[in-house]
Formats: C-alpha cells, sequence, structure tokens
C-alpha cells in the first residue's frame, strides 16, 4: 500500500498548569491529546468528532505544527515533521492549510477579499506576474462559489457562508494536498450549511484534496467522511469506515453519541430507542483512570476503571478502545 | 412535595381541542436601527394549547427568538418597540398589562430559559437563592422555606446531591448541571407556560440530549404548554408536537410535527429539510443547498420575503405578499402556489 498523506503516531499534547504565586512551577498537566495515532490518504476525508474537550481541535492544530506536541510522530508527504521549527515547516505551509469555524474572526477586516485570498501567494512569493496573479485569484473565486467582480469588497459586505468561502479560497490559493478543517459550518446557517459542505465535495472531486474535518455535527461528518474517528478525553475510542461506524457502533460512547442525535423524522424518532448517557464529560485536569469514558458507561465492570483498554483492530479497518468488546470478542 | 395548586386552567376537555392556552395574534415588534426601521415581527400567529410543545423554527434573524421576547415583554425599548397584535394568556392580553402586572407574570406563570445559562445566573449569588429566587418573589415565603423548595427542585431536575448545591455558586457548576438549574428556577412557581430560547445549543450532544428530555418530561407532567425556540430540525422531530417555522420574521408554514415532515407544503420549509443532512440519511446524494444569502430584514422584497431565494417564484410571489391559509387541519401555508 502507498504511504499515506499523513501519519501520526502515539500523538500527544499536554498542557502544563501551573501553580504558585513569584516562582512559577507545574503543578499539573492537561492531557489534551493523549495518545492519538491515525493516516490520512490522498483525496481521502477523514472525520474528527467527539464532544467539547477530546482533543480533536488540539489535534488539528498539532498536525499543522502550530502547536508542538509533547510526544510522538507526526509525518506529512513522508517527511517527519515533528520537530521542524517555523522555517522548516514554511515550504511545507503550502501542501497543509487551515480553514477555521469563525469565518468573522478569521479574516482580516481591513483587508480586500483579493488580498485575502492572494496574500498566501505574496508570502510565498508566487505574485511576481501581476497578470497571473490577478487571473489566479478570479480563478480562486469562481472555485469557491464567488464572483470575481466581489474582489474589492471587504469582508464585513459578505454573509458568514461567503465569508466561509473566502477562506476556502484562501486555504486553495497554495494548491494544498491536505486542508484541516475545524468546525468549517458549525457557524453558519442551517441553509447556507448545505452549500458550503457541496463545496467541500465538489473541491475534493476536482482536486484531489484529502480533508480532515473536525466537528461535533455527527450528520455532517457522516456526509463528508470516507472513516471517522471518535475522539473522548484526548485518545480514539473508536475509529472505522463510515457506514460501518454509523451501522455497527461498538464503543459504548460511539453508541451514545449516535443515540443522542436526533434524526430530522418525527416517525423515525418515535421508533428509536433512546439509551441517553448520563452525566457529562470529566475535566480534562482530572481524568478518570483507566477508561475515560468508564464514570459514564452503561457497561462498565471493575476493569474499566483501572485498566486502560488499548485501540484493539477488528478487521476492515474498525479498531475499538473497550474491554467490554475483547471480552465479548 | 405540595406544590402550590395551580390556577384552573380552560378545562382539560377545552385546553385539548379548544381554547388554546396562549394565543399570539398579529404581532409585530420593530427595532431603530442605523439603517431604518426593521420589522423583527411581521404580523406573527399563532396558538399553544396547555401540555403541548410548540417548536418555533427558523434561522439567525427569522425573528423566533424576539417572538419569545415580546411575549414576555422583553423587548429593549428603545431600540425595539411592540407595534401591534395581541397576545392573549389565559384569555387576558398581556400586551395591555401594566408594568407590575406584568412583572407578576413573568417567572410565574410564564417562564423562561435562555441559551446560555452562564450569563442568565448571577455568579454572586448561590444557585439555591436563584433558583428559589421566583417563589420569594411571587409567593413571599421567607427564604428558609424558598431555599428547602429550591434543594426539592434542584432534585426534580435530577441534580446529584441537591443538599450540596443549593449552596454552591454557578462556576462550581458544569454547563449542563447550570442549564439543569435554570430549569429548576423556571418551574419554581409551577408555570402554565415555558419558553426555551436554544436551551441546548451551547451544550454537547449527549448533554442535549437529557436536558431536553427533562424539560419536555416535567412540562407534560405538569400539563404545562413549552415553546422550543430552534433551528435544528433534529431536535423539533423529536420533541414538536406541532411547528411554527418563521422566515425573515413572519411564519411561512404551521402544522403539526409528523404532518409537516411527511408533507412540507412551503418551498423554505422544503428547502430546509433538503438541506440538512440527516444521519440515516442517503450519503451518494448531494445536499440540495438553498441558494442565495439570507434576508436582510434592512431591504425586503414586496412580496413573499423567499421569492428571491425562491427555485418556483412567479411575478405574483415577488409583487404580493401570501397570507397564512389553511392547506388542511391546523395546517398553514403562506405560499402563493398553494392556492
Amino acid at each position: 500500500m502507498a504511504e499515506p498523506l499523513l501519519r501520526v503516531d502515539d500523538l500527544k499534547v499536554h498542557f502544563p498548569i501551573e501553580g504558585g504565586m513569584l516562582l512559577r512551577k507545574q503543578v499539573g498537566s492537561i492531557r489534551a491529546v493523549d495518545g492519538v495515532s491515525l493516516t490520512v490518504n490522498r483525496g481521502e476525508t477523514l472525520g474528527l468528532v467527539g464532544e467539547s474537550g477530546c482533543g480533536k481541535s488540539t489535534t488539528g492544530l498539532a498536525i499543522m505544527r502550530m502547536l508542538t506536541p509533547t510526544g510522538g510522530r507526526i509525518a506529512f508527504e513522508g517527511q517527519d515533521i515533528t520537530a521542524y521549527d517555523k522555517a522548516q515547516m514554511r515550504p511545507l505551509r503550502r501542501r497543509m492549510q487551515m480553514v477555521y469555524q469563525d469565518p468573522y474572526g478569521s479574516l482580516n477586516p481591513r483587508m480586500k477579499v483579493r488580498d485575502l485570498i492572494g496574500e498566501p501567494l505574496v508570502v510565498h512569493g508566487l505574485a511576481s506576474d501581476r497578470r497571473a496573479y490577478e487571473d489566479k485569484i478570479a480563478s480562486l473565486m469562481r472555485t469557491v462559489g464567488l464572483l470575481p467582480a466581489m474582489a474589492d469588497r471587504y469582508p464585513h459586505e459578505f454573509s458568514g457562508g461567503q465569508r466561509q468561502r473566502i477562506g476556502i479560497a484562501r486555504a486553495l490559493a497554495l494548491e494544498p494536498s491536505l486542508i484541516i478543517c475545524d468546525e468549517p459550518v458549525s457557524a453558519l446557517d442551517v441553509s447556507i450549511q448545505a452549500q458550503v459542505v457541496n463545496v467541500f465535495v465538489d473541491l475534493q472531486q476536482r482536486l484531489g484534496l484529502a480533508y480532515v474535518f473536525i466537528a461535533h455535527d455527527l450528520a455532517v461528518v457522516r456526509h463528508v467522511s470516507d472513516r471517522i474517528a471518535v475522539m473522548y478525553l484526548g485518545r480514539i475510542v473508536e475509529i472505522a469506515k463510515r457506514d460501518t461506524l454509523y451501522r455497527s457502533p461498538q464503543h459504548p460512547y460511539t453508541q451514545a453519541l449516535l443515540a443522542a442525535v436526533p434524526v430530522a423524522d418525527p416517525v423515525v424518532e418515535a421508533s428509536r430507542s433512546r439509551a441517553i448517557v448520563s452525566g457529562e464529560v470529566p475535566s480534562a485536569t482530572k481524568p478518570p483512570p483507566g477508561c475515560a469514558f468508564h464514570t459514564r458507561c452503561p457497561h462498565a465492570f471493575a476493569r474499566c476503571r483501572t485498566e486502560l483498554p488499548a485501540l484493539r483492530d477488528l478487521g476492515d479497518g474498525q479498531a475499538v478502545a473497550c474491554h467490554l468488546d475483547e471480552a465479548n470478542g | 412535595m405540595n406544590a402550590p395548586v395551580k390556577p384552573e386552567l380552560s378545562g382539560t376537555d377545552e385546553a385539548r381541542g379548544g381554547a388554546p392556552l396562549l394565543s399570539v395574534r398579529d404581532l409585530v415588534t420593530r427595532f431603530r436601527t442605523d439603517r431604518g426601521a426593521v420589522t423583527a415581527v411581521d404580523h406573527v400567529s399563532f396558538d399553544v394549547r396547555a401540555g403541548e410543545t410548540l417548536a418555533i423554527v427558523g434561522e439567525s434573524g427569522s425573528g423566533k427568538s424576539v417572538t419569545a421576547l415580546s411575549i414576555l415583554r422583553l423587548i429593549p425599548d428603545p431600540p425595539g418597540s411592540i407595534e401591534s397584535g395581541q397576545i392573549l394568556f389565559d384569555g387576558q392580553d398581556l400586551l395591555g398589562l401594566s408594568e407590575a402586572e406584568i412583572r407578576a407574570v413573568r417567572g410565574n406563570r410564564i417562564a423562561m430559559i435562555f441559551q446560555e445559562p452562564m450569563s442568565s445566573l448571577n455568579p454572586a449569588l448561590t444557585v439555591g437563592m436563584q433558583v428559589g429566587e421566583p417563589i420569594h418573589q411571587h409567593r413571599g415565603a421567607p427564604w428558609a422555606k424558598v431555599l428547602r423548595q429550591a434543594r426539592d427542585l434542584l432534585g426534580r431536575v435530577r441534580m446529584s446531591d441537591p443538599d450540596a448545591r443549593v449552596g454552591a455558586y454557578p462556576h462550581q457548576f458544569s454547563g449542563g448541571m447550570r442549564q439543569r438549574a435554570m430549569i429548576a428556577m423556571a418551574l419554581a412557581c409551577d408555570p402554565q407556560l415555558i419558553i426555551a430560547d436554544e436551551p441546548t445549543t451551547a451544550l454537547d450532544v449527549t448533554v442535549q440530549a437529557q436536558i431536553l428530555d427533562l424539560l419536555q418530561d416535567l412540562a407534560k407532567r405538569a400539563n404545562s404548554a413549552l415553546i422550543l425556540i430552534t433551528h435544528d430540525l433534529g431536535v423539533v422531530a423529536r420533541y414538536a408536537d406541532r411547528v411554527v417555522v418563521m422566515y425573515a420574521g413572519r411564519v411561512v408554514e404551521t402544522a403539526p410535527a409528523r404532518e409537516l415532515y411527511a408533507r412540507p407544503r412551503h418551498p423554505y420549509t422544503r428547502g430546509l429539510m433538503a438541506s440538512v443532512p440527516r444521519l440515516d440519511g442517503d450519503t451518494a446524494k448531494r445536499l440540495v443547498p438553498i441558494e442565495g444569502q439570507p434576508p436582510d430584514l434592512s431591504a425586503l422584497p414586496p412580496g413573499c420575503a423567499f421569492a428571491p431565494r425562491c427555485q418556483e417564484a412567479t411575478e405574483t410571489c415577488r409583487l404580493s405578499r401570501p397570507p397564512l391559509r389553511a392547506v388542511g387541519t391546523r395546517h398553514q401555508v403562506a405560499c402563493t402556489l398553494e392556492n
């Protein structure tokens, strides 16, 4: 099999908690990401889902090397980038880009759309030929469904959905092979979400892009992803092909997440089983021992409270971290 | 527990089929802005019956939240004002009440739950004092008794260890616990109507399910009416008996939930349903978005507000505004094409 575009092995990102008045010293750490391994192939979408504090966004930032990992290894296009500094990362920035949740906060309000989209080209010295530069911007705008005639406007003149398209055009400017999308549609109105989701799907088909699609909306993630990883308190608890995950989720947390999401059909809803899991996600500063989900798991037994379950391969790309599964399997 | 006796409603038989508990008629709420006057709620009418869950669904700017605030007369004036209409609650027009009279209704017979529990709770007061405050205000109960009742209320919203929680402060609570406390506060005076404005949007999905199940269960048990304001069609499908769909400040369609999902009649309702990916949907199919941009309330077209985005719009749609018309039992649509 060909080398994956992105390979993450045992990634750890721990943030120090500092205490003390004069001499700041570390009194603990938040294990935001604690041993995540995943791969993304060319042209593929990996969905990353989980609730707040599960580490999905931190994983995205670490892959982009906007954060320095505490441990583990990140390889992109065959290069180990785990310890790369800014200068070393620079040429790679062309190949991996990011689209953010907030289309309001992530665009400089004083810059025209033309300059926002063109900025990455200028930064990377690809704007020497004025004519080609203008053509490129017009073509990028058309690609994401914006009229090139709007190039001289400022971000505030656009709606949320249009601003997200500007963010996507900007990410596309350098022709990346991977885009990390962090909640890219969750700030948008329902009727606009579908427009932007379709832009992502179309671009992938046309340009062969790979996405890491980070979102909390399981229906959106299901729609765009080839494979999906479910995270809970810094770890992947289950990873599988899209249809496998939704048809036969193995981890009790995956099952709970799916049961909690209502389906937009009253007839289906009336007949659905509603196994609602109790409690809330525990604090990442003091994760429970053993399996972090045991405090909420309806099936937890003694072993779950003491021993951390490893991610076990079930075949066909599905892996699950659960003692229950091992006991039954 | 010995809850205060509820004022007699209009009788169960009537409550089921007859007089609604709340009847909003031709409500108009306007705001003055830099860009001129904006009609946020534009001749909105709907009914809610005792024991019923009504969902008001719409996107940002649809007027769903302003409608809720108008019912309780919580529109900041200036810049806003309720221009006309009637809000008949249990036979009485809330718009005709004095400021003191409406205060006696708020938190007592009608309670409201907001999206962000952290900004709705006072960080400097204990949770028990805030949960019990409506009892103190409306029933004049002494604080010792209020705190005992607050403890019972926290138990009713299934908070673990209510004895300890009553003396705790909001920052010691998680998001889900804060929203439980808000529900406890809303229930304090056994309201006939609870209005919940996006009560779980800020919460994780597993907690959202817990909170909405709890809210509906408690409302149904007390035969209270629940108005659930949301943008989430899944939440509507799971919890609503009846649905009001709003667009640009207007009601475009209203129907019983099953009827609405089985036979959506307004192109906007149909568009919303086609644009949302479903957990059980066909992933090979493209989503069908609603083209165009959300409406600009300061520059609405003269006719149907949805016409600029509607694939089926005709000249008539662009020129004259369609009234809400019955197309079935309790099913109404504001669309010229439905004639």
